[in-house]
């Protein structure tokens, strides 16, 4: 059975960029990291969310969990519209929503001890430092695969992958329901992800989470993904159950994104034999018109260029953004 | 004759805690044409390898403590900074993870490419600029007469990597070291410079060695590999075998626990625990305490890299009899 | 879970980053000397009433000029008063109006940069305040600020306070900025964490490094700037001692008792220099970025 945990519905994020200068003069332009997003995050699943560099990412995992307000559109968790509802009412379901980051340096305040960093979430919400949070602290160090003799270190005793348990505890210690992983292996060494990703797929397990899981490591999220949403200049482009996406993907550019993905055997190389999208990611100051692929989609049509396509369902449980599938 | 001849080099650094070494015997060569993937986890001394080929490296805190570079049949490791000011561009060139960083901002692109070139070759003003016209057009930036005049920070990250490429092709280089070129890069730009490197190759017949810790760029790119573990060499063979039959459980490693795009796999194969650093290099087998086939004996010595089939050498001493059959 | 187990294992010996900061700075030689210099006008300077016997206003005109001596370790001035006296009390105020400057600055400085960096709505209508403030060279603010308020000491100490707080509160503010970036700020607000705990916890501790070197930096600032005002006239009124105040009245008499002008200018260059290498080494150690910029 599947019941959405969360929805997003028309969520947009606008920043305003180059504005300010002396006495604010300077005009500012509208960026649109995020733009009329739509899509729901099912009870017990792990959303893969997968797109390049810029394409608004991170800014939708920080909408999600409101760190960031957006600029129009809905969020709601278990049924519940989130999106205006005061900081003391949000502080209820901070305890559901978590984040662990990609940077395994620049998520631990490096003047906290392990324990302090643990015990804050729990802290915030009405803990008594002590004997009983100190168990709760160690008991989630060990379900991290750490030591009790961690908790009094400080975070640069430890390295990368044993920083991003603790930051992986830290967000688990309120038994949350809802975690967005915001790169959060791509920052290590290919065998220390692997223990990552495994420890994350057990903490699943064990724990009834739910996943976004923000990569741009396709083959990652492959593994470790149900369904997959791709993104490409503040839109999501495709969204499918992962089987279908990676073997047969509909949109042009999911479609280049996996050929562009480097061959796992010399026998496979990808030179010469697949197609290659040309040019970089436009400016997303500036997006094209329309389509905002279609300045390197292969199957470029005149409609492309004057309506954008909107994210229709192409077959059960796949949906497409792209005036090909319309027709 | 080879191209490049690395024997058994060592390149230590001075630290607070005495002296440690980054890299140790590590020896490799390259052919004319020939693309040598060099692989291994962070700090496993790839980068030193090559700032060590390139003589990069500040001395002190660095010195090279044993062993010879040889490039074209001189010895580098003894040249003088002027000689091996002559060397790097012509000779040997090489371009970074970070197209940011390595290009100055406050000059153009154009300007950048025209000084390369002009170190190495008197060349009019109006044929520099023709040059770097050339080379830009060659790793396709597009309208390469009007981007000459452009900054880094006008520039894509993709578009900041050619132009890292172009400069370092300028003077048509022998031997180019690429240093995780790709890394900061997404797949699909990762992709396009991937090609680029090889249609240069084909088309000039340089020889490139690329580093990376992606075992995929390797896959792609490759024509031989070597494996780096904690500052030495583990495995060295041709690509296919690397992928076909790696011998070194480290390799083998290397290669399950990433995970497949076409097959699902319940779990991940992972490698425990982490890379040594270099002042915490366990004695013997650098991967032993990691390794799910480690003996007592494997503590006690460093394995000496063999040649245990054609072409393929190991450094473990279990390799022969845990080689698949 | 077997495969999460560390093979490496935790590092054995550990060290509270508080002590490892310390034992770093005590074996930098730069620092060692500064706090070492400072540290001798420092003591000099609290312990001025048991090491000085003669009043240093007092005034005997029979015993004027005379040069450094057994009788008189720094020899007396003009109006015969004994230089020791003074010059060791003018360290005492020295460092009494270093210490305020200080003192102001790390609350008020820390506040308002704080509060800038923060919250962004304050933003600008702090820092154009602070631009306007900033915009005046320091001394020429300050003898304007004396002026108007009178010389005085307690004037002095408000002057200067004036003059560096939107200095140190730009240095916090932009602290404030990158920490409040940081990924450990937005999982504590993702946890639920109000603004007070984010600042208290998570961004003021970390803002300290900078800080504090920038503080050993003022206090050298100040004690320089308050000898320039009292030697300009527009500092603490004669006959209070202070280094400025000496120096002012010992250059008519350059030729005939150098000693006057000379020995408040050495204490007063060991302070700065003492405090200047103190702040490099507090740079070096807690803040190695800023070394790179300068
Ligand atoms: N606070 C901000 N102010 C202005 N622009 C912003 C801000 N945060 C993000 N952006 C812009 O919004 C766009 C999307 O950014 P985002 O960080 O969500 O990308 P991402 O997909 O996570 O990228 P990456 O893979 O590099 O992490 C980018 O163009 C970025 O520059
Ligand atoms: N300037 C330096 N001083 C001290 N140690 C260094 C220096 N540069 C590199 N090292 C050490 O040498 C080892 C190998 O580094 P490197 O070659 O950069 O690794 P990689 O394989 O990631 O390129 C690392 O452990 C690193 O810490
Ligand atoms: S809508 Fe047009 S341009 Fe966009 S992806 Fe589809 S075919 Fe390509
Ligand atoms: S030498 Fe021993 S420890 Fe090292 S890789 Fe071989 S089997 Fe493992
Ligand atoms: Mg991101
Ligand atoms: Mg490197």
């Amino acid at each position: 059975m599947t019941t959405p945990l969360v929805t997003a519905s028309g969520l947009s994020k606008h920043f305003e960029v180059g504005g300010g200068g002396f006495f604010g003069l300077r005009k500012a332009a509208t960026l649109k990291a995020v733009d009329e997003v739509s899509f729901t995050i099912n009870a017990g699943e792990t959303l893969g969310l997968v797109g390049e560099s810029g394409c608004g990412k991170s800014t939708l995992g920080r909408l999600l969990l409101r760190l960031i307000e957006p600029t129009s559109g809905t969020i709601a968790f278990d049924g519940n519209d989130i999106t205006r509802i005061g900081r003391m009412e949000m502080r209820g379901y901070r305890r559901s929503m978590q984040i662990i980051f990609q940077d395994p340096y620049g998520a631990l305040n490096p003047r906290m001890s392990v324990e302090d960093i643990i015990a804050e979430p729990l802290v915030i919400h009405g803990a008594k430092p002590g004997a009983e949070t100190r168990k709760q602290v160690t008991q989630m160090l060990e379900k991290v695969g750490l030591p009790a003799r961690a908790l009094d270190r400080f975070p640069h005793e430890f390295s990368g992958g044993q920083r991003q348990r603790i930051g992986i505890a830290r967000a688990l210690v309120l038994h949350p329901r809802l975690i967005v992983c915001d790169e959060a292996v791509s920052a290590l060494d290919v065998s220390v992800q692997a223990q990552i990703v495994n420890l994350l797929q057990d903490l699943q397990r064990e724990m009834g989470l739910t996943y976004l899981f923000i990569a741009h490591d396709l083959s990652v999220v492959r593994h470790i993904s149900d369904r997959v949403a791709v993104m490409y200049l503040g839109k999501v482009v495709e969204v499918a159950d992962k089987k279908t996406i990676y073997a047969a993907p509909l949109h042009p550019y999911t479609q280049a994104l996996i050929a562009a993905v480097p061959a796992q055997h010399p026998a496979q190389r990808s030179r010469g034999r697949r197609q290659r999208i040309a040019g970089d990611i436009p400016s997303a100051l500036n997006p094209p018109s329309g389509c905002r692929f279609h300045t390197r989609c292969p199957h470029v049509m005149p409609v492309c260029r004057e309506r954008a396509p909107e994210l229709r369902e192409a077959a059960a449980g796949h949906q497409v953004a792209c005036h090909l599938t319309d027709i | 004759m080879n191209l490049l001849e690395v024997r058994g080099l060592t390149t230590a650094f001075m630290t607070g805690r005495g002296e440690v070494n980054a890299i140790e015997e590590v020896s490799f060569s390259l052919k004319e044409g020939e693309i040598l993937g060099i692989v291994g986890e962070s700090g496993s001394g790839k980068s030193v390898t090559a700032l060590t080929v390139m003589g990069l490296l500040p001395q002190p805190p660095a010195r090279v403590a044993a062993g010879e570079v040889v490039f074209n049949g001189q010895n580098l490791t003894r040249m003088s900074d002027r000689d091996m000011q002559r060397i790097r561009g012509p000779g040997i060139s090489m371009i970074f993870q970070e197209p940011m960083t390595s290009l100055n901002p406050v000059f153009s692109i154009g300007d950048q490419i025209m000084e390369t070139i002009a170190a190495h070759e008197r060349l009019s003003q109006a044929d520099l600029r023709k040059r770097a016209i050339d080379m830009l057009d060659k790793v396709g930036i597009p309208s390469a007469s009007k981007r000459l005049d452009d900054y880094p920070h006008q520039m894509s990250g993709g578009q900041r990597q050619r132009v890292m490429i172009a400069m370092a092709l300028a003077c048509n280089p022998k031997l180019l070291i690429a240093d995780e070129p790709t890394t900061a890069l997404d797949v699909t730009i990762q992709a396009q410079i991937l090609d680029l490197l090889m249609d240069l190759r084909d088309e000039f017949g340089m020889a490139i060695m690329i580093i990376t810790h992606n075992m995929g760029v390797i896959a792609e790119t490759a024509d031989r590999v070597l494996v780096m573990y904690a500052g030495r060499v583990i495995e060295e063979a041709p690509v296919a075998q690397v992928f076909d039959r790696p011998l070194h459980p480290y390799t083998r490693g290397l290669l399950e626990c990433v995970p497949s795009l076409t097959e699902d796999k319940p779990r991940l194969v992972a490698i425990p625990g982490t890379l040594p650093e270099p002042a915490r290099r366990p004695p013997g087998c650098r991967f032993a305490p990691r390794c799910s086939h480690a003996l007592p004996a494997c503590s006690e010595a460093i394995p000496g890299l063999e040649l245990l089939e054609p072409a393929h050498t190991v450094a473990c001493f279990r390799a022969q009899e845990l080689a698949p059959a | 879970m077997s495969d999460v187990a560390d093979a490496e294992g935790i590092a054995l010996k550990r060290e509270h980053p508080a002590r490892a900061t310390l034992r770093r700075l005590f074996r930098h030689r730069l620092f060692v000397t500064g706090l070492l210099l400072f540290g001798v006008i420092a003591v000099i300077a609290i312990t001025a009433p048991w090491i000085t016997t003669a009043d240093p206003q007092r005034l005997s005109m029979r015993n004027k000029f005379l040069p450094p001596g057994e009788a008189w370790v720094f020899g007396t001035d003009n109006f015969g008063r004994s230089l020791w006296s003074r010059v060791v009390w003018g360290a005492q105020l020295s460092m009494i109006i270093g210490a305020s400057v200080v003192g102001l600055n790390a609350v008020f400085g820390t506040l308002i940069g704080a509060l800038a960096g923060y919250f962004r709505r304050l933003d600008n209508a702090l820092m154009r305040v602070n631009d306007a403030l900033m915009a005046f060279p320091a001394i020429l603010l300050a003898i304007a600020v004396t002026s108007v308020l009178g010389p005085s000491t307690l004037n002095v100490i408000l002057a200067l306070s004036i003059v560096y707080i939107p200095r140190t509160a730009r240095i916090v503010r932009s602290s404030v900025i990158v920490l409040r970036e940081m990924e450990y700020v937005q999982a504590a607000v993702a946890a639920g964490a109000g603004h007070w705990r984010i600042l208290r916890h998570h961004i003021l501790p970390n803002a300290m490094a900078p800080m504090i070197v920038q503080l050993s930096f003022l206090f050298a600032y100040a004690v320089l700037s308050e000898a320039t005002l009292s030697f300009l006239g527009v500092g603490a009124v004669p006959p209070t001692p202070t280094w400025g105040n000496i120096m002012a009245e010992g250059r008519d008499f350059m030729r005939e008792a150098p000693w006057i002008i000379t020995i408040p200018g050495v204490a007063l260059m060991i302070t700065v220099m003492g405090l200047n290498l103190l702040g490099d080494g507090l740079r070096d150690v807690l803040d190695p970025r800023l070394r790179i910029q300068q």
